[in-house]
């Protein structure tokens, strides 16, 4: 080797090997996923149309989709499917809208100070446990049997998981990116407002997952109680007059509205902060 | 004075038994490129925290240019082993990053960004995003990062120790070059003894248990690569092996009679 080949332009850089963004394959889960479904309403549908179980059990799902129709346009209960599912929709996204109002300063509170930490942790982790069902005949007491109680109800179940990942993604933010941005001259806020709520933002989009997931299951109890509308109210009352397809019909468009959910918020995920899963 | 000045500072960490830094004082007056050289746990973490203000001493001080430093502040730029980037910024954002929070102007953040950018050879990447970049340059944003901040004084931990040996030498040429350029002070650790002895004007020695320096050398390979010197020449110049030796047998020299020691307690 001579001494050319060693002088490898001191200033001159190659250009950048860029690490390609990684995805994991998709297409054969899908695939997956849509063979169990179909399998399934396959199951179903010979089960029922064998006449093993009575349609009073198990309705078939022709008559579910009728019903489907039937509610869409007609109504049960003096409602349409599209006013249940309004009245089911606007509760939620009012609980989780005032549950992110406060969990995320919460949660940053937790996860900032101390102080905070002990007088807030123990109050979420008390009453995070118990079941919804458990405590909504006190919220009943307290607040009557209107919007407010219901919509508190999803609120609360909404709100911890929120303040508890909100707080994990706070106490995780890497040190030296904290100790950069004070070195470049950060004040306190500008440090939360520009370093600590970004760096936890996967961790609160985790939370709002779980929390969405669980207000959502909250609902059918939220809506126990003198409901004239909504999903929940809907199963109810048919489960009463033992109206099998309403029911089936009900539980059906919970899960689809919850599995669209999960998927939009993954989605919401995947673009808010692309860096995750990568080296960074 | 126009000087950043360590005096005897001396640090002992909550529940250790000794000191992880002991009277240790420092200068690095302008256009000087200080490296503090030593093994894991010689306190040369300690004392670069301590100039950026991250801890504060037990006894001593630091003054940079007469002012007290009594915490983290913009005129003491830090460049981090690991990038310690922020992914959600591309990495224009990032080098104005600063400057943004000093409410600098968009537009004219920008265009500081694209000059410092430049400067560090990565024109072309300010709207990249970081984490699409390769190890060497993502340390040269955060030198980009650290230097569109205008600071008095460069602190850099370990700045290369995460990269190849190849990657690592253009760094250290590119080191180099910002600092002839820029005229900024440098304060480095490293635990590499060769990257020290090359870019060191003054280079401390340091040693674990307590920690503190133990041979202060006066160089000037840096500077001579500054002037357009090339590497492989400096490096293979007799001068430059004979105090690469010199220190790393102080360094072993060192080792080895802490071993004694232990050895002999066993005994």
């Amino acid at each position: 080797m001579n001494a050319a080949d060693l002088a490898l332009g001191e200033h001159e850089f190659p250009v950048a090997e860029q690490a390609e963004p990684q995805r994991p394959p998709r297409r054969g889960t899908l695939r997956l996923g849509v063979t169990t479904v179909a399998t399934l309403l396959a199951l179903w549908w010979a089960v029922s149309a064998s006449g093993l179980i009575p349609p009073l059990f198990l309705p078939p799902p022709q008559a579910v989709l009728a019903k489907l129709w039937l509610t869409a346009t007609q109504g049960y209960m003096d409602a349409t499917l599209w006013q249940h599912l309004g009245a089911s929709a606007l509760r939620i996204v009012l609980a989780l809208i005032a549950a992110m109002l406060f969990a995320v300063p919460v949660g940053i509170a937790i996860g900032l100070s101390r102080t905070a930490r002990g007088v807030l942790d123990p109050l979420i982790e008390f009453y995070r446990p118990i079941p919804p069902l458990a405590y909504l005949p006190l919220i009943v007491i307290w607040f009557g049997i209107g919007e407010l109680s219901k919509v508190l109800l999803i609120y609360l179940a909404i709100f911890a998981p929120i303040a508890i990942a909100t707080a994990t993604g706070v106490r995780g933010v890497d040190p030296a990116r904290v100790r950069a941005a004070q070195s470049l001259g950060a004040s306190r806020w500008q440090l939360i407002r520009h370093v600590i709520v970004p760096s936890a933002l996967p961790d609160i989009l985790t939370g709002v997952r779980i929390g969405l997931g669980t207000g959502w299951s909250t609902l059918v109890a939220a809506e126990l109680v003198a409901a004239t509308r909504g999903l929940g109210f809907m199963v109810q009352s048919a489960a009463q007059f033992l109206v099998t397809d309403v029911v089936v019909l009900g539980i059906l468009v919970i899960a689809v509205i919850a599995f669209a959910l999960e998927l939009g918020l993954r989605a919401l995920q995947r673009r808010l902060v692309p860096w995750q899963g990568q080296p960074h | 004075m126009s000087s950043l000045i360590v005096d005897r500072v001396s640090v002992r960490y909550a529940g250790a038994t000794g000191l992880a830094l002991s009277e240790v004082s420092l200068t690095v007056p302008p256009e000087s490129l200080v490296v503090a050289l030593g093994p894991s746990g010689c306190g040369k973490t300690t004392l670069l925290n301590l100039i950026a203000g991250f801890i504060a001493p037990d006894h001593g001080s630091v003054m940079l240019d007469g002012k007290a430093v009594s915490g983290p502040g913009a005129e003491r730029g830090v460049v981090f082993q690991h990038d310690a980037l922020l992914p959600w910024l591309d990495v224009a954002d990032n080098v104005a990053f600063g400057l943004r929070l000093r409410g600098v102007p968009a537009r004219e953040r920008q265009a500081r960004a694209r000059q410092v950018l430049r400067l560090v050879d990565l024109d072309g990447y300010a709207g990249h995003r970081v984490w699409q970049l390769s190890g060497g340059m993502r340390q040269r944003v955060g030198l980009a990062r650290a230097l569109a901040a205008d600071p008095r004084v460069l602190l850099m931990d370990e700045p290369f120790g995460a990269l190849d040996a190849f990657i690592r030498e253009q760094m250290q040429s590119l080191l180099l070059r910002l600092w002839r350029e820029t005229g900024k002070r440098v304060f480095l650790i490293t635990h590499d003894i060769e990257e020290a002895v090359f870019l060191a004007t003054e280079l401390v020695l340091m040693s674990p248990g307590p920690g503190r320096i133990v041979e202060r050398l006066s160089l000037d390979f840096g500077r001579r690569h500054a002037a357009g010197e090339p590497v492989r020449e400096i490096k293979s110049d007799p001068a430059f092996i004979a105090v690469r030796e010199h220190v790393l047998a102080r360094v072993f020299a060192h080792r080895a009679s802490q071993a004694d020691v232990s050895q002999g307690v066993i005994a």
